[in-house]
């Protein structure tokens, strides 16, 4: 039963969220699994201590042998015992564009992946499954690559220098007057890097005496900033509504722990889709508490701007909402935009601040002006200011893609977590072993694919993400569909029982939050 | 229920921002149109570029820019996605291999920001409860590193090595006290090669006597010595004639004579390839665009074949080192040999806010006469030692004998007519 949310008129158009539970007897093997993978880990520590087995990774400098070791043996345990066996699934390289196609390099490891050597040899036209590439901007040819040519050879490649003091060029203030045009809001400021945009601007807005609450399944970004800024931080759990309304409830009630002084400013941290699990943040009913409450609301759109809303303004214009409710919009340019860094946008108040005492407007080095090139393009692309319909025709592409993928998998019989319209699409996989085999059969039939494990995800819930991309035709989606259905098979990875928990009987925890302090 | 609904009916909050007054000096930037190369054109005028850490020239290279063209047909511009997630390129590698055979170290690892490579490299070795030796110049980025990572942190005054040993030894006598504690509590000393807040170097054989009499492991950041110290450009491990394994780890960013966007660390396997996993600048973020890998490679080729262009460098550096001393109410703070140097004030007027504002009046009168230069710019609240304010000077392999004499005559007379 697909359970379906008209909460109160809030929300203007149907919100399937769901996350089925996992099956007993599957978890009951995955932790068998991770148990005998933990025994198997002591006891090749214990050869290898022993010296009967051969010790391979790197090892400290003999002349500095009586420091203090550099890493805890027990820190490392996971990664030399659990990581190294499948550690071919990730970092693969390629070498052409990050298309709906792509080139990797072959490598091969003689020694149990302990090292990698490189045959030469390139497979080509994987069907790239893995790279954030939902509008399909990350091409080699096109207006959008010309316009970047003609900025590099007039520009060159460097800024050297930071935007307070002689960084700032005419090509950032054209960037940011676009993008503040293309959300809606007064004004916008861009930097170099998205995960410092988070990190170097939240301690800017938040100091000690604030608080800030932070949905449990944030990116690692913005927990750091959260963390740098000195404020207090309060988790709620994952995209539920009442244990936000309980935070809040609280915080003003009780005010600051030990001083009963009432709060400064409450700062409610989310992001637009989280990449692990696929779901949509519930926007209307944040807004109405944020609103309720007299709260910031800081949206990180990192995923969603591009990707979701009839012309790809992002999460906002997705549930029909103003730009002027949401405070601080933040958003990168890596996903959807095919280039690099990150963006924040609202009032002027806020802008004109940010310019003033943000970390990195101050210490870091200024975009690189072809990649400001690239993003002002593919912009007005997506607005359809360049002339055609290109941008309209990806944003449908991408949608029909989401949609089509997720029924089809659905069907097969998959365990798929979050929102239907969300183009991140998590495949269940739960057990250890199946995460590598899972990556290695579909790289065997040309489809690459990122699986994620502990500790991005909870031990037992690893899976297979799945990236849809604007720029992926029926006829690969219907490809990787049928390798899908075969591994599927071969590895016994149809779990589900089409059994959905609806989304308001999830349990909710009626004790207490978590704080975390410094 | 009653009195929790007044309760929150009654709370206000702050505004989310202070308003900024409209005449707030780091507001209102310069606009720089154009490349910012050897002439800028700031504002409208045209000028000669003393203020863009362009140390080698290499931003307008032609070469440099021909290679970022052939990858940007190659590649396009975006990575659309993190090192581990099909972002890793043909390019990240082999930049990573050519900056560890250049840096002759085992292995390197590339950021894709300069300020996330020495903020991200300091937490991923250095946890709670460890103890970490700073210098109290140090810049930001290293400062959001230390607080990243929780450790105890204990500043030394800046380039003073009795102070540090006076640490050192005090942290020993703590050790006795309590041995099973020392043995799992990890040490560091974090310094700079060229300081970017002072333009001095640090005393790199002290430190390393020091590392080994007391078993503390040393990270260096050498953003501004990097392709300016030392007879091939190799920093100032090279400079002092120093064994490079002596330093555990070498943090540095390409943003000043790579002229490119991004940053590395390199040292031993052992040590670099533990933030594979755990540097978080690293794991959690896109990698650095191609285009921009393909031009750090260029610069770097163009740097090993021309061993030259550091001595002409440093030739230039003592020129106007020298042509700057004695103008009267400025001072210079820096190394001869440093191409960053500092102009502070001879006598601080007692307020910063009005030191701030005569150093931009003489910025304003070098502005008008051609010649651009820039503040340094700080966050006066969130620096652990905050510098007195003053002017950016930078020199770069560009400028001619004359711009540099031009440049010090320049000073001299703003000097006069704003400070008299």
């Amino acid at each position: 039963i697909n359970h379906i949310v008209h909460n109160g008129g809030l929300y203007k158009r149907p919100f399937n969220e769901a996350f089925e539970e996992t099956p007993m007897l599957v978890a009951v093997l995955t932790y068998v699994g991770y148990g005998v993978l933990t025994l198997f880990g002591y006891l090749r520590d214990f050869m290898r201590q022993w010296k009967i087995e051969k010790c391979q990774n790197a090892t400290e400098r003999e002349e500095q042998k009586d420091f203090v070791p550099l890493y805890q043996d027990f820190e490392n345990f996971y990664n030399r015992n659990l990581y190294m066996r499948i550690r071919d699934s990730w970092n693969r390289p390629i070498c052409s564009v990050p298309g709906a196609k792509v080139d990797m390099m072959e490598r091969v490891s003689h020694d149990y992946n302990w090292t990698f050597t490189y045959t030469g040899r390139v497979i080509k036209d994987i069907i790239n499954m893995g790279s954030y590439n939902y509008l399909g901007f990350a091409q080699k040819a096109g207006t959008c690559q010309k316009a970047a040519a003609k900025v590099l050879s007039h520009y060159g490649a460097g800024v050297c220098s930071t935007r307070q003091e002689m960084g700032n060029l005419d090509k950032h203030e054209e960037l940011e007057k676009l993008v503040a045009r293309f959300l809606g809001v007064e004004s916008a400021m861009a930097y170099g890097m998205g995960f410092a945009t988070n990190s170097m601007n939240i301690p800017a807005l938040v100091g000690k005496g604030c608080l800030i609450l932070s949905d449990e399944l944030n990116h690692a970004s913005l927990v750091l900033g959260a963390r740098l800024s000195g404020a207090t931080i309060r988790i709620f759990k994952h995209n539920n509504m009442q244990s936000l309304e309980k935070l809040l409830k609280d915080a003003i009630v009780h005010g600051q722990p030990r001083t009963r002084r009432p709060w400064k400013k409450i700062l409610i941290l989310v992001e637009g889709i989280y990449s692990m699990e696929g779901s949509i943040v519930r926007l209307p009913e944040v807004i109405a508490l944020k609103k309720k409450y007299k709260s910031y609301l800081y949206l990180d759109e990192a995923h969603s701007i591009g990707a979701l809303g009839p012309s790809g303004r992002g999460v906002v214009e997705y549930f029909g909402l103003s730009p002027e409710d949401v405070d601080v919009m933040m958003g990168t340019f890596t996903k959807s935009f095919g280039a690099a860094g990150g963006y924040i946008g609202g009032k002027k108040e806020l802008i004109d601040y940010l310019r003033t005492y943000s970390h990195s407007a101050v210490y870091a080095t200024s975009l690189s002006p072809p990649v400001v090139e690239q993003i002002i393009t593919s912009m007005k692309c997506i607005m359809g200011e360049d002339g055609t319909t290109v941008g309209k025709a990806r944003v449908q592409q991408l949608a029909e893609n989401t949609r089509y993928f997720r029924r089809r998998l659905k069907e097969m019989g998959f365990i798929i977590y979050g929102n239907e319209d969300s183009p991140v699409v998590p495949l269940m996989l739960y057990m250890p072993a199946k995460i590598g085999a899972f990556g290695r059969e579909m790289l065997k039939r040309n489809i690459g694919v990122v699986v994620v494990g502990f500790p991005a995800t909870p031990i037992i819930e690893s899976r297979a993400r799945f990236c849809l991309s604007a720029a992926h035709t029926k006829e690969m989606l219907d490809t990787a569909l049928k390798e899908i259905n075969e591994v599927g098979d071969l590895l016994q990875l149809k779990y589900s029982r089409h059994r959905l928990v609806p989304l308001l009987d999830r349990p909710f925890d009626e004790t207490t939050y978590e704080e975390t302090e410094d | 229920v009653q009195e929790k609904e007044e309760l929150i009916e009654e709370w206000q909050p702050e505004p989310l921002v202070p308003p900024v007054p409209k005449d707030h000096p780091a507001l209102n930037y310069n606009i720089v149109s154009g490349p910012p190369t050897h002439i800028i054109t700031v504002n409208g005028k045209e000028c000669i570029n003393f203020a863009s850490f362009n140390f080698l020239g290499l931003l307008d290279n032609e070469k440099v820019k021909s290679a970022a063209q052939a990858s940007l047909k190659k590649y396009g511009v975006g990575t659309c996605g993190p090192r581990g997630f099909y972002g890793t390129f043909d390019v990240h590698l082999e930049l990573e291999e050519r900056l560890a055979k250049f840096m002759r170290t085992e292995e390197a690892i590339i950021y894709s920001y300069g300020f996330a490579t020495i903020a991200s490299a300091i937490p991923a070795y250095s946890k709670r409860g460890d103890i970490v030796f700073v210098d109290e110049a140090a810049c930001f980025a290293i400062q959001k590193g230390l607080q990243a990572s929780r450790s105890n942190i204990k500043l030394f005054k800046h380039n003073d090595m009795a102070d540090l040993e006076r640490l050192l030894k005090e942290q020993e006598t703590e050790d006795q006290k309590n041995p099973r504690k020392a043995r799992v509590t990890r040490r560091f000393i974090v310094v700079e090669g060229l300081y970017m807040n002072t333009g001095d170097v640090c005393p790199l054989p002290e430190l390393i006597k020091l590392k080994y009499k007391y078993k503390v492991r040393i990270f260096l950041e050498e953003s501004l010595s990097f392709g300016v110290l030392g007879e091939h450009g190799r920093g100032i491990t090279e400079h002092f004639g120093i064994n490079i394994d002596d330093i555990d780890l070498i943090s540095a960013n390409m943003e000043n004579s790579l002229a490119s966007i991004g940053g590395f660390c390199c040292g031993r396997s052992f040590i670099i390839d533990h933030q594979r996993l755990s540097g978080q600048g690293y794991c959690f973020s896109a990698s650095l665009p191609p285009l921009l890998a393909a031009a750090a490679i260029e610069a770097l080729s163009i740097m090993e074949d021309n061993p030259d262009i550091f001595q002409t460098l440093r030739a230039k550096c003592e020129r106007i080192h020298k042509a700057l001393q004695g103008i009267s109410g400025l001072k210079v703070v820096g190394e001869s040999f440093s191409p960053a140097l500092h102009l502070q004030l001879e006598e601080s007027c007692g307020f910063q806010e009005n030191d701030v504002k005569l150093l931009k009046r003489v910025v304003d009168y070098c502005m008008n006469s051609g010649i651009a230069l820039t503040q340094a710019r700080y966050l006066e609240k969130e620096e652990k030692c905050l510098p007195p304010p003053s002017i950016r000077v930078v020199i770069t392999v560009e400028q001619t004998e004359q711009e540099l004499d031009k440049t010090a005559s320049l000073l001299k007379e703003a000097a006069q007519s704003v400070l008299n």
